[in-house]
């Protein structure tokens, strides 16, 4: 979010990454993708026009939930899957404050299933920081609520046997309105997509693809290696055609009711044949089958794959609050207290 | 019936009158319009509604019998009664459910028209009960109320299943004449009620003066009674239910403390009304949010007040199960919040609709790690609304979780309140850090309550996290030095026990010391106060404290124990309150008195408890 109330036009607000970095010691493990996220948005809090007061971070529990420790913010390190719910308060009580909630794919999609969902149906006006490793990182490695089929983890020993969420296709199931992804081995990206959900309102789900080098490490390879990633990832930009690959050769056609893949000028497809993305489209049906694209088949959609405009939960309550003001006879307790039927003895 | 009678009337200082019939039959709006007509009669009273678990059990059923009590009285009432002089049963179904809750000579009004051999049957009955000798020694007056209501309005053109909805009034005319009162206040209440719908307003006030013509020309009812008014003191009244009054409790220590009310809450009987209440006050600005379940509704709560509010959540016992978890937090981040605790029948769903106090020990220790909080209990209707102002008073000006519990007799009971000034209510000064303050540290506290300060979100200078994980226990960092954890868990003792310096001395009514201590909590206390100004009468050695602070205890508890031989401790559970009491106070004689059967106190059964523990 970024309303225009909290942008302080009066003096201009010069804050650099400095007046975001914690004077805590980050305890991520070496080489967790983590660290990158951190780093991004230390450059993003800055460029907000928002004052540093004006930021809360809140997180639920997890590796990724330590993040408030580490920005000189107000913050709220919650409990397991509950962030939701308490940014929720934050953000209602005071609808000015810039309020980021950072969580996990087990904290937001296991335990906080039913909070995530319902603050995503209610639009209430938060920036999401999802932070998907497919793993439980710090309970040491169980299979989560993403984590691929038939993957052994410490409690899959004969692999996982449950089908797993795509965070894009619930989000957009749950109502919601804001859904793009990005990968932790690209800061430019990470940076444009978290600037791109702070001006939405409403909520504003950022799913990073995020590496845990203990115990789940390169799984997303496949997407993020240097090697193969022009071939898996598809950056999705609004009005543009989604064509992607080395030498921009491929791209996504609707063919029937699906999507598919295909060499631009082979077999009959041309350039007009691609598929132009429209962020703002209110019908989820392209929205949703872009967040399920993956590897081998389909490149993994990347930026802002929806963002369709809708009122807030707390503009709505705001505004029935100052019509009731404005409407109701009852201007305090006390008027209150003497309304309706009273007697005098 | 058509010869005027020589009108009797006797004079009576209190009654308690039933109205039962099927939960379609309305009964709880006859029971509100009598109330209503009770208050301008001048008597002071308290009422009781009595409604099945469903929302519409089968018709005719024991089970569907919806029941409404108004206890009035010339003089000062505290409770909604035990046994009835008065009721009007709709159908043998009312009439079984309820005849045990009778005195022995009381008044029953019944509608004839439902006596009948189909309905016998449903409502478990052989024959005809009214030919039964267990209803001998009854006043009974029988009225064909159904067929004489679709008398009343047959030229209005309505269909019979309309006309019959009326035939509450017919009862409610019957009564009204009963006890002298005029009619005109609740034609006008019809006339608000049914604004929209002038043929139904017309329908009720026919139907309403058929009753009561009825009455004044059937033999049966003579003489009639009166209860002068009571000597109440000097101010404005209204009627007020708990849980209303809790809901307001809320809204004036908001605007006394001047801080924006916000709930977090999920529905759950029989805490629900103060939702639905909190909702309807935009105008005072009220933040209300109908969570997707217990958690998020204490969770958006602690949000709310890390975010400057005063944040409240309110729910029944399997909802306070549910919110531990974050209780804790609540208690780790040394946050304000006050949680509701309408307690009602356990463990489990138990018996949502019914009332018992068996909370008190999951709301004293039910969380992980020692983490204490404040509990305070209401006493009865009216007291939930100073109770929950209180509540919110020590949670913000201690930096504390409170938990309040009241319970569904409290919560749906209702009694008439005095309206207090509230400007001239108890100051709330919540401990607010200043602005770019170079001191402020997060958990830096105050010699005096050992609380930490309240830094509030976009004021310049005071960025600062807070979480589950230990702080230290100044600068607020995550800490896991042993030293510094043992120091945060007894500061965080501390300042709860701290919290006795502000509170009044526990009270003692009756005799300051001697044989026989009676001791309670929270919503019996109207039924122990009658029940011990009876045996005060009759010149019993008791003395009676009842407790409205539960952690921490008045600081003069032991000294009150210590001066009585016998203590006595009576609660509707299994004998948690006396667990607490000897926890915290060595006594030789420690005595209980429980409940558990979703049924409040009567006097009667206390007095026989007492007097069985005197020596004469």
């Amino acid at each position: 979010m970024m309303s225009d109330s909290i942008v302080n036009t009066e003096e201009k607000l010069e804050l650099t990454k400095e007046d975001f970095v914690s004077d805590q010691m980050v305890k991520w493990c070496p080489g967790c993708g983590d660290h990158a996220i951190l780093s991004s948005v230390e450059k993003v809090f800055p460029k907000l026009g928002v004052r540093k007061e004006d930021f809360v971070v809140v997180s639920g529990i997890g590796c990724s939930s330590r993040f408030p420790y580490y920005m000189n913010t107000y913050g709220i390190h919650g409990i397991h899957g509950r962030a939701a719910a308490i940014a929720t308060g934050v953000k209602l009580s005071n609808p000015k404050l810039c309020v980021w909630m950072i969580t996990g794919d087990g904290d937001c999609m296991a335990i906080g299933g039913n909070h995530f969902i319902h603050m995503v149906r209610r639009n209430i006006d938060l920036n999401i920081l999802l932070f998907n490793n497919k793993i439980y990182g710090l309970t040491k490695g169980q299979y989560s609520p993403t984590t691929p089929r038939g993957t052994r983890t410490k409690s899959s020993p004969q692999g996982t046997f449950e089908q797993p969420f795509y965070a894009g296709e619930l989000v957009i199931g749950a109502q919601g309105n804001f859904f793009a992804r990005a990968v932790d081995n690209n800061p430019k990206m990470m940076v444009e997509v978290m600037f791109e959900a702070a001006k939405h309102t409403g909520a504003s789900v950022v799913e990073i693809l995020q590496n845990c080098v203990i115990f789940n490490n390169r799984i997303h390879d496949m997407i993020t290696n240097r090697e193969t990633k022009h071939d898996n990832q598809l950056m999705l930009r609004h009005g543009k055609p989604m064509i992607f690959g080395k030498n921009k050769e491929k791209g996504i056609v609707l063919e029937g009711t699906q999507l598919k893949v295909v060499k631009i000028g082979e077999n009959g497809y041309g350039p007009d044949d691609i598929l132009v993305h429209d962020q703002s489209n209110p019908d989820p049906g392209i929205h949703v089958m872009l967040s399920r694209m993956k590897p081998p088949d389909f490149p993994a959609a990347m930026g802002v794959i929806r963002s369709v405009k809708a009122k807030s939960y707390e503009q709505e309550m705001t505004d029935l609050i100052e019509h009731s003001k404005k409407d109701s006879k009852i201007k305090s307790t006390q008027d209150l207290l003497q309304s309706g039927n009273t007697w005098t003895i | 019936m058509s010869t005027k009678k020589n009108k009797l009337v006797e004079k009576r200082e209190d009654v308690v009158i039933r109205f039962a019939g099927d939960s379609g039959d309305g009964m709880q709006l006859t029971g509100s319009l009598f109330s209503d007509s009770t208050a301008f009669a001048g008597n002071d009273f308290a009422t009781f509604p009595d409604y099945p678990a469903e929302i519409r059990a089968p018709q005719g059923t024991v089970a569907g019998v919806s029941g409404f009590q108004v206890h009035f009285g010339h003089t000062n009432i505290h409770t909604s009664g035990d046994l009835a002089d008065v009721l009007v049963a709709m159908n043998p179904a009312s009439l079984k459910a309820n005849l045990r809750w009778l005195k022995d000579n009381a008044t029953i009004i019944l509608d004839t028209n439902a006596f009948v051999e189909k309905a016998f049957e449903k409502a478990g009955y052989d024959d005809n009960p009214l030919e039964k000798e267990e209803l001998q020694g009854y006043n009974i007056i029988k009225a064909p109320i159904s067929e004489m209501t679709k008398k009343a309005v047959q030229d209005l053109d309505l269909e019979v299943k309309t006309a019959l909805k009326s035939k509450n009034m017919f009862a409610l005319g019957v009564v009204l004449y009963l006890f002298n009162r005029k009619l005109d206040k609740v034609f006008h209440a019809f006339e608000e009620k049914f604004r929209s719908n002038p043929v139904v307003v017309e329908a009720n006030k026919r139907v309403l003066q058929a009753g009561f013509n009825f009455a004044e020309t059937v033999e049966a009812i003579n003489p009639t009674f009166n209860v002068e008014p009571a000597e109440l003191a000097k101010g404005l009244y209204r009627n007020i239910t708990g849980n209303t009054a809790t809901a307001w409790g809320f809204i004036a220590a908001s605007e006394n403390s001047g801080r924006q009310l916000f709930l977090g809450s999920y529905p759950i009987t029989p805490a629900s009304e103060i939702l639905q209440e909190l909702t309807k006050h935009k105008e005072l600005g009220v933040k209300a949010l109908q969570a997707e379940d217990e958690i998020a509704g204490i969770c958006s709560a602690i949000g709310a007040s890390y975010t400057g509010s005063l944040a409240i959540t309110t729910t029944s016992g399997p909802g306070l199960s549910l919110k531990s978890e974050a209780i804790g937090l609540a208690v780790m981040t040394e946050l304000p919040i006050v949680i509701v605790d309408v307690q009602r029948g356990g463990p489990s769903t138990g018996l949502p609709t019914k009332s018992e106090q068996s909370d008190l020990m999951q709301a004293l220790f039910g969380r992980n790690g020692d983490c204490p909080a404040i509990v305070i209990a209401a006493k009865s209707p009216t007291d939930c609304f100073y109770a929950a102002y209180k509540a919110s008073k020590i949670s913000m000006e201690h930096m504390t979780s409170v938990i309040l519990l009241t319970d569904g007799s409290l919560a749906n009971g209702s009694e008439i309140f005095k309206i207090p000034s509230v400007s001239d209510m108890e100051k709330i000064e919540p401990p607010l850090a200043k602005a770019n303050d170079k001191k402020f540290k997060p958990y830096r506290r105050d010699e005096e309550k050992l609380r930490r300060q309240w830094a509030i979100p976009g004021t310049e200078g005071l960025r600062h996290r807070v979480g589950g994980l230990e702080k230290d226990s100044v600068n607020g960092n995550v800490s896991h030095d042993p030293v510094n954890h043992q120091l945060m868990t007894d500061l965080r003792a501390r300042k709860v026990e701290k919290v006795a310096d502000y509170l009044p001395e526990q009270e003692v009514i009756g005799n300051e010391s001697g044989e026989l201590l009676v001791v309670s909590w929270g919503g019996t206390y109207g039924v122990m106060l009658t029940a011990v100004e009876e045996m005060l009468k009759e010149e019993k050695n008791i003395g009676f404290a009842h407790f409205s602070h539960i952690n921490p205890l008045p600081r003069n508890t032991e000294d009150i124990f210590k001066r009585f031989d016998k203590i006595l401790v009576c609660e509707l559970n299994n004998g948690q309150f006396i667990n607490w009491l000897k926890m915290n106070f060595s006594h030789n004689n420690y005595f209980g008195f429980n409940k558990v059967q979703g049924l409040p106190f009567m006097v009667s059964e206390l007095k026989r408890r007492f007097n069985e523990l005197l020596s004469k």
